[in-house]
């Protein structure tokens, strides 16, 4: 995978984490996912298309997804509060978000709303042929991972400097 | 004064409500999408708007656009992750008066909060 990919997550999560929670993260060094497959209990699953296309999930344990949560949402609360889900989803979405709009190349790029999985130990699949980078992350609320497995579009094209953007889907 | 967040994200419009309630704005109505907030400015007359750009149903720029064929006053601020300069000029083009670009600080949001309404007024 192309690092250009990877950077705009690994700056993203840190800008999240830290404007929104004032939390630092540190970020470790980025790894091809192996089989077996990682397991989590919590995972924020943005999806992408466009000039790149994939998705990025951020996967916690359900401790680290307790902690997180209630400091970005200021109220303690259950993984089964409807709420918690949305607050995931927002992290997701953020991470993703910011990232988009660091890509080299002024690409086009799309970025659906967020689905979140809540289940103990449940793992993400992808398909074999799109390499999933991993970056772990130690915050003092806890660890988690960020997975990417994004790739650039065959025939994608830089957009002309006064093309209107497209709109969402 | 009435307030409108539009934001598929509880969280996010939770975060919102907070700063509005320090700058002692209480008078607040929410929507989960651009279609919802359509269904309520006519009941709800808000005075100040805060609306997402991605949301199911109805997106963000979608609602300024048909917001604005009948109403070109309120002041709209655009609350999002989508930071590109064609964006940006997009969003101000359909008729939004300010953007914040998400994650935000407080102290940011409620600057850009305080700047639309002085210019509002001005």
């Amino acid at each position: 995978m192309d690092p250009a990919f990877i950077t705009p997550f690994i700056a993203s999560v840190q800008n999240v984490f830290s404007t929104m929670m004032q939390l630092p993260v540190q970020l470790g060094d980025p790894s091809v996912k192996m089989t077996p497959a990682l397991s989590y209990d919590v995972s924020g699953i943005i999806g992408m298309s466009g000039d790149v296309v994939g998705n990025v999930v951020i996967s916690l344990p359900m401790p680290t997804a307790l902690r997180l949560v209630a400091l970005f949402t200021g109220t303690e609360m259950k993984a089964e509060n409807p709420d918690f889900a949305d607050a995931i989803g927002e992290l997701a979405n953020m991470i993703s978000g910011n990232a988009k709009g660091m890509f080299a190349g002024k690409k086009r790029v799309q970025i659906s709303c967020p689905s979140v999985v809540i289940g103990s130990n449940h793992t993400v699949a992808r398909p074999k042929d799109v390499p999933c980078i991993v970056i772990p992350a130690t915050t003092d609320c806890g660890q988690f991972v960020i997975e990417i497995a994004v790739s650039q579009r065959e025939n994608a094209q830089a957009p002309a400097a006064d093309a209107a953007a497209t709109t969402n889907a | 004064m009435r307030i409108l967040l539009i934001d598929d994200s509880k969280t996010m419009r939770n975060i919102q409500k907070s700063v509005l309630a320090q700058l002692g704005h209480t008078t607040v109505e929410e929507a989960c999408d651009g279609q919802d907030a359509l269904n309520k400015v006519g009941a709800f007359q808000p005075e100040l708007i805060l609306v997402d750009w991605n949301m199911p149903n109805m997106d963000g720029l979608t609602f300024v656009k048909n917001f604005r064929q009948t109403n070109k006053n309120t002041p709209l601020i655009m609350v999002t992750t989508e930071s590109e300069k064609a964006r940006v000029i997009e969003a101000i083009k359909a008729g939004v008066n300010n953007y914040v670009i998400k994650p935000f600080t407080p102290d940011l949001l409620s600057q850009r909060i305080t700047e639309t309404l002085a210019k509002r007024a001005a």
